[in-house]
Order: structure tokens, then sequence, then C-alpha cells
């Protein structure tokens, strides 16, 4: 494997929201172009970590973090630092589409530009990050219509190709194929793939064949603890840590 | 069998108080539009009114004048109230909110009539004269807490995954919640606006003095104006017959002014769910 | 062992294991039933060997497709992967001993035809051998013990010799007397067979050190995943 620089790197994070510690002492490295998976049971603090990596977690009322969250070895937290244009460069995508629902499926693919005032060759962009999305093909005859005339699937992928229209270099995404049927699934499945290729992403994940099939690492998160981090193929085929191993194999609860 | 008995009974019942409901309404529109019909013409949305004694004349200048009262009462309640409850909604779990809150329900209940006289003091006496303007200042008192409220509820209604998706691509919050979040939470807000609009078109109380009355045209904001509410007062309470009759008159042309704009609301929002 | 949260996954767990240790005990009896119908030039017990094979086949592919079935109902991870994998390339090598059994079973009724040679002393030794690593591979197996299963790769070596000597043996009494080399000739084959036996115990062990482990020691040297790193012996 040829040694990439690391995307992003984590020091010590905690985070907790009001009294509850949320995250505990939590300490990893993402290589640029490389996918990585979080994995763990419900309430291990997974989504609480991704949303610590574009500031997204300290708008949630009570919410507060500590220590080191570095993208391309600049602290997050750092003075001079807008968590604004931060988020332009670390796009998330949820677990629940959410379309804007006033505005038409065009609209919502450039939202971010639009709502930004980035200028720029939008048609162009609509047909590049809709293709990106694997998208296009079903679309491209009625952009005018309004999002929520998609599927639930389509609309998962046209968030994503909202979240790709800005160009970020980090794509977060929080258990993006969990409301959705085993063909857009495996469409979402194969597109992080591709994407992987020009972009970092941290997907967080219930489904363990999908964190398997689509990551290059896996991180095992356990009641806010970082319990294991390792290559994906050697967390799923010999994990090192007993709690790792239990939960891959289902002796969990 | 005892079961389906009680069950048709109740049924009857519900029926019964169903019609006793109806009456109070269906006898008002029947009063008002048996008396006031004959009085409709041409000459009535178009004239102004006639001196005492004469026959003749219509309510044209009060119509215009409950348009344009209202009109500067949305100028001023509008924003004022929608921009409360966004603030409310957006920021409102704090003491400033909660002071807020309690305000907008106090003054929901306050009698308009009381509404008026503060508005006399505030508008009428440092200028020195009746006006439009006053009377748009207390029409606007009385819009300002509905609206705040709804509006707040409207907006807390968007899901906040819509606000998160707004954020998470890098807008400023202040942007979000204008241009996503009230964008969205917009239909609503038009509604409530439109109720809150014939709601303040059918007051009389805080005009009584505040815009006080004219026997004419009047567009300046600094003078007196006729409204249809407060033009029903003076012709109903006046002894002559004639009068009574452009009353009736007049009071079915507020109720079709005010009845449309609450069809309006609501055909406005029943079309935005889909 | 911890438990699954689904009972039925270790109750499907059991069953496959246990379907193992039947055929693994089964194929040690053919072992031990061959050699001896060799040794006591038996023909009625190679008959029984032969015929007890077929129990072992309808075995093989009855844990195939249990194997199949949890493969494919369960997507199973880590232990119960490598579990679940080296059931299916265990049970190749065990009915493989079973069939060698089986050829041994029949060198027995066609030597019995003729007169015995002298005994042949290494043998017996290679034969004894022979069982004692299959014995030592299955309980490897059972206990889940990769340093035994260390043990059984190392003896591979000392078989090996036993076998050469045997060759060298078998050898020289042909070249002694024309008369013996039919008879000489059958004995070598069934050398050959007790060394393949040998060599399957072996393939077993690397299985069990790999279920037990997770890192494949078999053919060092010819490492292509980059991803895994080669295991540290």
């Amino acid at each position: 494997m040829i040694a990439a620089a690391n995307k992003i790197d984590v020091h010590a994070l905690n985070a907790w929201f009001k009294s509850n510690h949320a995250l505990r002492d939590v300490s990893l490295s993402v290589p640029e172009r490389t996918v990585l998976a979080i994995i763990g049971p419900s309430g291990c603090g997974k989504s609480t970590f991704v949303r610590c990596l574009n500031r997204m977690h300290e708008l949630i009322p009570g919410a507060r973090q500590a220590g080191k969250v570095l993208v391309d070895g600049q602290d997050l937290h750092a003075g001079g630092v807008d968590p604004v244009t931060l988020r332009r460069r670390v796009g998330m995508v949820f677990q629940r589409a959410n379309p804007f629902p006033t505005m038409s499926i065009y609209d919502n693919v450039v939202a971010g530009l639009r709502l930004n005032g980035i200028k720029g060759d939008y048609p162009a962009l609509v047909e590049k990050t809709l293709r990106q999305a694997a998208l296009w093909d079903e679309v491209k005859d009625r952009l005018q219509h309004s999002a929520l005339s998609l599927s639930g699937g389509q609309q998962q992928r046209l968030c994503i190709a909202r979240a790709l229209a800005i160009e970020p270099e980090v794509l977060l995404m929080d258990e993006p194929a969990s409301a959705l049927d085993p063909i857009a699934t495996a469409k979402i499945e194969e597109l992080i793939r591709e994407l992987a290729e020009s972009l970092t992403i941290v997907i967080v994940t219930h489904n363990m064949q999908q964190a398997a099939r689509v990551s290059d690492a896996t991180a095992f998160f356990y009641m806010g603890e970082l319990i294991e981090h390792g290559p994906t193929e050697q967390i799923f085929t010999n994990p090192k840590e007993p709690r790792t191993e239990d939960y891959v194999t289902g002796k969990f609860g | 069998m005892k079961r389906r008995f009680i069950n048709g009974l109740m049924t009857a019942l519900c029926g019964l108080a169903l019609l006793l409901a109806l009456v109070p309404l269906v006898s008002l529109l029947w009063l008002v539009i048996s008396h006031g019909f004959k009085g409709l013409s041409w000459d009535f949305f178009t004239q102004l009114p006639a001196p005492v004694g004469e026959t003749g004349g219509g309510v044209a200048n009060a119509i215009a004048g409950t348009l344009y009262i209202v009109g500067i009462a949305c100028l001023i309640g509008v924003p004022l109230g929608v921009g409360a409850g966004v603030f409310l909604a957006e920021r409102g779990d704090t003491p400033v909110g909660d002071a807020i809150r309690f305000t907008a329900e106090v003054l929901s209940g306050v009698p308009s009539i009381v509404v008026g006289i503060v508005a006399y003091g505030l508008v009428v006496l440092p200028m020195r004269r009746f006006s439009a303007l006053a009377g748009g200042v207390a029409l606007a008192v009385l819009m300002v807490p509905t609206l705040a409220r709804s509006t707040e509820e409207l907006v807390r209604l968007v899901p906040g995954a819509l606000r998160e998706a707004s954020l998470a691509l890098g807008v400023p919050q202040w942007r979000t919640s204008l241009r996503v979040v009230l964008r969205t939470a917009l239909g609503g807000i038009m509604t409530a606006i439109l109720l809150g609009v014939a709601r303040a078109a059918g007051e009389t109380a805080p005009l009584l003095f505040t815009a006080l009355n004219n026997q004419y045209w009047n567009w300046r904001a600094d003078q007196p104006t006729a409204s249809l509410t407060v033009q029903i007062f003076n012709y109903a309470v006046s002894p002559y017959q004639d009068w009574h009759d452009k009353a009736w008159s007049a009071a079915l042309v507020l109720l079709l002014l005010v009845g449309t704009l609450s069809l309006g609301g609501r055909l406005l929002s029943r079309s935005r769910v889909r | 062992m911890k438990p699954h949260t689904d009972k039925t996954y270790d109750a499907q767990l059991d069953d496959l294991r246990n379907k193992l240790l039947s055929l693994g005990g089964k194929v040690e009896t053919e072992i031990a039933t061959s050699v001896r119908a060799l040794a006591e030039r038996d023909s009625a017990l190679a008959e029984a060997v032969i015929n007890a094979d077929r129990e072992v086949n309808r075995l093989e592919v009855e844990i195939d497709e249990v194997c199949r079935r949890l493969l494919v109902l369960r997507q199973p991870a880590a232990s119960d992967l490598r579990f679940i994998t080296t059931a299916l390339k265990i049970v190749v090598d065990l009915e493989r001993i079973g069939d060698l059994a089986v050829n041994i079973a029949q060198r027995a009724i066609d030597l019995n035809q003729s007169p015995p040679l002298r005994p042949v002393h290494d043998l017996t030794k290679l034969a004894e051998l022979c069982q004692k690593q299959v014995r030592a591979a299955l309980d490897a197996f059972v206990d889940g013990d990769a340093e035994r299963a260390e043990a059984v790769i190392k003896g591979d070596e000392l078989l090996d010799a036993v076998y050469h000597n045997l060759f060298n043996e078998l050898l020289a009494l042909m070249m002694e007397d024309p008369r013996n080399i039919r008879r000489a000739n059958s004995l070598l084959f069934v050398a050959k067979h007790l060394e393949r036996l040998g060599d399957h115990a072996t393939n077993v062990a690397e299985m069990v050190i790999y279920m037990v482990r997770g890192t494949d020691v078999r053919h060092p040297g010819s490492r292509t995943s980059k991803s895994i790193p080669p295991p540290e012996t």
C-alpha cells in the first residue's frame, strides 16, 4: 500500500452531551482517498464521532468537545477556522434523505452553491454530480420536478449529488443506506467505491457486511470508546480484541 | 341488539347537537342576507355616503378605508409577528424567548377596545389627530401575538433534518433560517397571515378612537379614515331607518370580505398539503 | 465460548462440529481396521472397511451442505468464518483419508491371496505413526489446540523418514528375490498410502492453526495478499 498522507487525524477526542460523556479519548487516522467504516452497537458514539469531524456536534445545545481533530494537518478548532467554510470541505450525507421539499431536483443539487453565492456552470455541475450519484438517467427529463416526486432511494442519491456539488474533499456518511432497499443500497455502495478514488470517505453503518464490502479500514466503537481500528479484512476475519470478535460474530447482547 | 340501539341513539344525539350548533350560524347568515341584500347596488359600492336626510350613497370609502387601514396593519404587524415567530422557534428556549412568548400570550388576551385606547394614547395624542396610522397600529397589535405563535409553531414543524442538511452544506445559520426554514414554512405562514388579516378587518372597537371615521375619501395616513366596521356601527346606532338598512348591507359586504379572506386562507393551506 | 445472541446459530454450529467429529471417528476406525486387516491377514475385516466408506462419503456431502447453508444464511465473520471454512477444507482431507484406508484394505485382500512375506518392521511403525498423526490432528481440531497442531506438522518429518527407510527396505526385498516383487510392490503401495495419509493429517493440522490463530501457515513463500501480514512463526 502506498504510504498516503493522512487526510484526517484525530487525537484524544472527547465529546459530551451536557453531562453524558459520549466519546472517550478517541484517536485514529484516515489516509487520503480511503474509506473508513465505523461500526458498533446503537449508542456507541459512532454518529457523535462523525459529527465532530465537521463541527456539527457543537451545534447541539449542551454539547461540547475536547481534543484535536486535524484535516490536512490543520486543527479544526484553531483560531482562524470558520466552521461554515469547513463544512464546504467536509460534506455530510444523512441517514434519512432530506432534500429541500420546496425545491426542484435541479435546485436541490445546486442549493449548496446558490445559498452560498458561489457561481459556476450550474447545468454542467448538475449533470456531473447526478451522473456520479447514478441518478442522471432516471431524472434527466424531469429536473424541474419537485424533489419529493422521487423514491426514497432516488432522494438519497439526490442528497449525495447535492453534497458532491460543493466539491468537498471529505465525505461523511451517516448510515446512508439504512432506509433503502437492496438494489438502491448496492448502487450507493458502488458509488462509494468510485468516489473513493478522489475523496476521503468516512461511513457509519449498522450493516457489517456493508462495512466489509465498502471500506479499506474499519473502526469498532463501543460505549464511546474506540475498541479496535484496522484493515477491514483483518477486523472481519481475525480481530484482535475479544469485544470486536463478539460484535462481528453476533455475540453481543 | 342493545348496543346497536345505543349506537343509533348516540349518533342521533350528535346529529341534533350539530344542528343546534348550526342554528346561530344559519340564522345569522339568513338575517344579514335577507336584510342586506336589497341594499346592494352598484352605487352602494362606488358612492360616498350621502348627507343626513338624503337617500342613496354608498360605502365605497369605507371599503377602501378598511383595506387601507388593514394594509398599514400588515406593514407593521407581519414583519413583527413573523420575525418574532422565527426568533422564538430558532432561539426560543432561552429566558428572553420565554419572556416574549409570555408577552404574546398576555397580549392575545387583551380586549380589543383596550388595545384601541392604548393606540389612542400612543399615536393619536402625540400626533394630535385621529389617523389611519393609529388604526393600523391598533390592528397590528392585535395581529402580532397570534401571528407570532402560528409562525413559531409552523417553523418548529419544519424537520430538523432540513436545517441539518443546509448547515452541512456550509450554509451559515442565519441564511439557513431565512432561505431554507422560512421558505419551507412559507405556505403555512401565508395562511396564518390571511387569517390574521381576516380577523383584523372585522374589528370595530380599536378603530373607534384611532381612525375615527370619515365621510370622504382619504388616502393620507395621518388623517381619520372610514372603515366598514365603524360605518356599520354609526349607521346602526343612528335613528334613521335608511341608515339601518345601509348597516345591514354594509354588514353583508363585510361578511363577504372576511369570508373570502378566510376561505382563501383555507384553500391555500389545503393546496400545500400533499 | 460466549454464545451467540441467536441460539439457533449456536445449535447449527454445534451440529456441524458433531458431524465433523463423527466423520473423524469413522475414518480413524477405518485406518485402524485396515491396518489390522493387513497385519492379521483378515480379508473379512478388509471388506468391512470398504463397506464402511459409504457412510463416510455420505457424511462428507452432508457436511458440505451444512457449511453452504451456514455461509449463505449467517454470513459468518471472524472465528465463525474461520471455523466454517476450516470445516469445508478438512472434510476433504478426512474423506481422502477414508479412501486411502479403503485402498489399504484392498491391498490387504490382494496380499492375502499369496503367502506372507517376512515381516517388515518399518511398516508397522509407519502404520502406528500415521494413526497417531491423524488422532493428534483431530484432537487439535476438537480442542482448538494450535500447539498440538504444530506438533503434528513437525511430526510429518519423522513420518517421511520412516517411509523412506521402508521404501529402501522393500526395494532390497525386491532385489533379493524376483518372486518377492509382486508382494513387495503391494506393500510399497500400502506404504505410499500411509505416507499420503500422514500428509492429509498435516493438512488438517495446518487448517486448525488457521482456525485458532487466524494466520494461514500453508505454503510459506507464496504470499500474495498484501493486506494480511505473513504469519509470525
